[in-house]
Parts: structure tokens; sequence; C-alpha cells
């Protein structure tokens, strides 16, 4: 009895403020719809960055004479003993010989013989470790000269100027869209409880006679919660739909021809469906419970 | 059913709205709350509903201390005071019956219960042919009865009106009044505000008068105003003459 009470007093104040409700609709609708597009590039170019920031690694480079028993002693201390070491791929000289000469067959025939060594390559765990993971395998002396871990290890690089430039790059992209990501958040909610808050004065009145009668705040309150919920729902549907034509005419087409639309990590889109939907229902029914509490201190 | 011990209310810490009031009204009684705008008619009335508080004393309102109720129960307190308003205070969009049903389910009456007391509470106050009426549809005298209505449909013990007949011209103001009256005759005990002295002079009941805030009369069956209106002489001369009455008494 109770619920339908509520239910049919939401219905009908939708009915009876059918201008207010309807922008407030609109304005659940257009965040959903821009908060849709948004997420997903968002992921996207954070997924690139990540993509590009895994590209950073570590060259251990092995003396020439290294015996195979200090191959596996440094791959155990990387592997083992060595903090920030996210993952190690073994390249042998044979192997680093093969590579090279494809690339450069004239100058490796020129050589004669093969002047590389057995090599490490090591990926930090975290892009921005790479430093520090230098320091652990080739520590600095007191003299500002670099000694090594590990008697077998002629030297420890990595490829400095790449590297100092991808981290830097990669945070600014990841920074500036967080930024943009939380701005257009706030407007979104701004934008919607402010359109709830103008529905509601034009009906403080009503709320008025309602706490004169001796109704409770939470009697007050249901109709304003569910009408939320519906105006939420609607508008978040629609938003969907119009995002699903948007998916099956435009991104589903290029999807082969950029990697970026296709990223791994993008959300799927059954996923960025559901966090909308729950989004735009949740604001709009909190928005219009919790700016109701103005109104009802009478 | 209503006492108040010396109560002052102070608005943003300089207007005395209301100054040391103490007063007592019993169960079943009709006053009778007159003085001019501004003397402190309405907050005495908002201070009753709990829709103020009292800057210092205390006030006692169907039994309850208000000073000592949270305020979730405050709505359960208003359900036993029924509210008249001059604006009547009408959901506008809402039919007559509607208005009153929706007081009646706001105090989780089923549907049955208002099925059974909007008809009747419409009969006592003659609005039965105006069931589906909108407010703006209705005169000013039907929108004040359908308001009255709305106050009594619960039957509270304790029915409050401000200016009921301040919109209302005198022969509609009669009606409302013979309402209010036949309500008090059911035993409601009933606290009227009003400037209307032709009314007050009618009926002769208890007539308590505000100025600036304090009581300065309390009568069992008074008059709207002390004395008729006089020169300054001739008035200060009565003036005396009244309060040495007073004293006797």
């Amino acid at each position: 009895m109770r619920f339908t009470f509520f239910l049919r007093e939401a219905t009908r104040s939708l009915r009876r403020n059918a201008v207010p409700s309807f922008a407030a609709m609109a304005s659940v609708l257009v965040t959903m719809l821009v908060l849709g597009v948004f997420i997903p590039m968002v992921q996207a170019t954070t997924g690139a960055a990540n993509e590009v920031r895994a590209k950073v690694l570590v060259d251990v480079f092995l003396k020439a004479d290294a015996t195979d028993a200090a191959v596996e002693r440094v791959r155990k201390t990387l592997t083992q003993d060595t903090k920030y070491v996210g993952n190690v791929t073994y390249v042998s000289k044979a192997e680093a010989y093969a590579r090279e000469k494809k690339q450069n067959p004239e100058a490796y025939a020129l050589l004669g013989s093969n002047p590389l060594p057995d090599t490490f390559r090591v990926t930090p765990d975290k892009a921005g470790n790479v430093g520090k993971l230098r320091d652990e395998l080739a520590p600095l002396t007191a003299s500002g000269e670099r000694t090594v871990a590990d008697p077998a290890i002629d030297e420890v690089k990595n490829r400095r100027d790449e590297t100092t430039k991808i981290l830097s790059a990669t945070k600014i992209v990841k920074l500036s869209m967080a930024f943009l990501a939380l701005l257009l958040v706030l407007a979104s909610i701004l934008l919607i409880s402010n359109t709830i808050r103008l529905s509601l004065f034009a009906r403080r009145r009503e709320v008025e006679v309602m706490k004169l009668v001796g109704a409770t705040d939470w009697f007050i309150r249901w109709p304003f919660v569910i009408e939320g919920i519906i105006v939420g729902a609607i508008g978040g549907v629609m938003a969907i739909g119009l995002l699903l034509v948007g998916k099956v005419a435009f991104i589903d087409p290029l999807k082969s021809d950029f990697s970026l639309i296709a990223a791994p990590e993008t959300l799927n889109f059954g996923v960025l469906i559901a966090v909308l939907l729950v989004a735009s229902v949740a604001v709009s029914a909190a928005g219009s419970g919790l700016s109701l509490r103005r109104f009802l201190r009478v | 059913m209503i006492r108040l011990d010396n109560v002052t209310k102070i608005y943003k810490g300089e207007t005395r709205a209301v100054d040391g009031v103490s007063l007592n009204i019993e169960k079943g009684e009709f006053v009778f709350l007159v003085g001019q705008s501004g003397s402190g008619k309405s907050t005495m009335l908002r201070l009753l509903t709990a829709e103020d508080a009292p800057t210092s004393g205390e006030i006692h309102v169907a039994g309850k201390d208000l000073g000592r109720l949270s305020s979730w129960k405050v709505p359960y307190l208003r359900r036993n005071i029924g509210s008249v308003f001059q604006d009547f205070k009408l959901l506008p969009n809402r039919t007559v019956h509607d208005n009153i049903a929706y007081a009646l389910s706001a105090t989780g009456a089923t549907r049955k219960e208002i099925r059974a007391k909007v008809p009747d509470v419409l009969r006592l106050t003659g609005l039965s042919t105006k069931l589906h009426n909108y407010p703006d549809q209705l005169s000013g005298g039907e929108k004040q009865r359908v308001s009255v209505a709305r106050a009594f449909v619960n039957h509270p013990p304790l029915l409050l009106a401000d200016e009921p007949t301040g919109n209302l011209d005198p022969h509609t103001s009669l009606g409302i009044m013979q309402l209010l009256y036949r309500i008090y005759r059911t035993g409601t005990t009933v606290l009227v505000a009003t400037h209307d002295s032709h009314m007050v002079d009618r009926m002769r009941r208890r007539v308590i008068e505000l100025r600036g805030g304090r009581i300065i009369r309390d009568e069992a069956s008074g008059l709207y105003a002390q004395r008729e209106q006089t020169t300054d002489e001739f008035g200060d001369l009565l003036d005396n003459a009244y309060h040495d009455l007073g004293r006797s008494d």
C-alpha cells in the first residue's frame, strides 16, 4: 500500500510538472552521453600510454667471456633477489647477432665475428621505477662511478633519452585526461542537482503544506526520490540508446583501422552501459532526495 | 491543552515578537487571539505548531513539552493540531477530495479509512458537491472550507486558525466562523487569531489581546476592543476606570 501510494504520487507529479521533469531528464541525457563518449576515450588513451610505458626497459650486458653458469647466476639474481623487476628476457649472443645481422647485413658481414654480448632485457615493475632498477643493478659508488651487482655483468644501461621522454609525455597525457574527466563529472553533477533544485523550488509550497498536516520527512521525500529514479532511468536509457547507435554506426567500422579504438583496456560496452545507468539513476535519486532537505526545514 | 510559561521569542537578536507570555487554555475552550499586525499573534501560532522554537520559556501543547520534543516527533505533534490559514495553503494541483485525502494518508490512514472519513468531513463543511473541483475553481469561502475540512479530518483535539476570515467578505466570514463554532461544539479546542472585530464582538468568547508581544488583556467573554474609540482625554479617563474595575475583579 505504502509503495504503491508513493509510486502513484511520483507519477502524478511527473505528469503535473512535465516541463521541469523534462529538463531534468534532458540534463541527465546530455551528461550521460558526454560521459559515455568520454570514459572509453580516457581509457583508450591511458591504455595506449600504458602500452608505450611498457616499452621502457633496462639492458644488462654481460661480459663477453661470461660462462653458462655465470649467465644462470645473473638470471637468478635478476628474477629473485632484485627489487623493481617486472619481466626478464634473455637474449643470447647468437640471437642478438642474428637479429642485428638481419637489420644491417653489410656491416655485420664486414665484421666477420660476433662482437655482441649476452644480454638480459629487464622491464621494471612500474615504468616510473626504471631509475631505481638501474641503481639496484649498478649501484653508484661514493666517487660517483657505477659498479655492478655481479662480476659477470659488464654494463647496465637504460635507453635514457627515450625513457625520460616517454615517461614525461605519458604522465602528462594521463594527468590531463584525469583532470578533464574530473571536471566533466563535477559539471554534470552540478547541472543535474541544479535542475532538480529548480524543479523542487517550484514545489516548495507543496512541501510546506505537507509538513504542516503532519507528514514525516520520508513520507514527503519518497515520491521525490522515486521521481528522480524514473527521470534518471529514462534519461540514462535514452543516452545509452544514442551511444549504441553511435557505436554501431561510427566506431565499429573503424575498429580494424585504429588500434586506439580497439585498445585492450577499453571497457566493454556492456559494463559501460551498466555504469552509466546506475550513475544516472543514483545521481538523480540522491539529487532530489538531498536537495529536498532545504525545504523540509519547516 | 495549551500552556505557555514565560515564553519569549526574539527574531534575529533584536525583534521581540513574543515577550514573556504566560497563558493557559483548557481543553474544549474557544479562544480569540486579537491584536494589531505585528503584535505577535502569528508568532504565537508558529510556536504552538513547533515551526519556531521559543528563545526562552516552556510550551506545552496537547500534553507534550515542545522544548523536549525531538524533531522527528514534530510531525506526530502536528497530527494533533489542525491548522487553518488566511491564504488557505491548499495544494493547487489536487482536487478538493485529494487535498483532504493527502492530509489523511500523511498520517498513515488506509484507503478504507480515507473513503470513510473524507465524505463525512465534506458533508460537515458543506462541500459535498465540490468533491472533484480544483482549488482555483472555488470561491474564497469554499477554499477556506476545504482548508478547515483538511484541518479537521483527523479530528484533532486542537484547531488553530490564523486570520481565517482575513480574505473573505463579512457574509462568507460568518459561515466560516459558524463552521469553526460547530467544530468547537464537538469538543475540539479552537484558537482563532483574528482582526475581525465584528465577529469577536458578536461571538463573545474568551479574548486574549496582544500588544508588542505581551498579553494586555485576557477576558472570559470579551469584545474585540476594550472600549469604543473616543478622544484621547476621554480615553485615558476610561482607561483608568477600566483598570480599577479590573483590579476589583
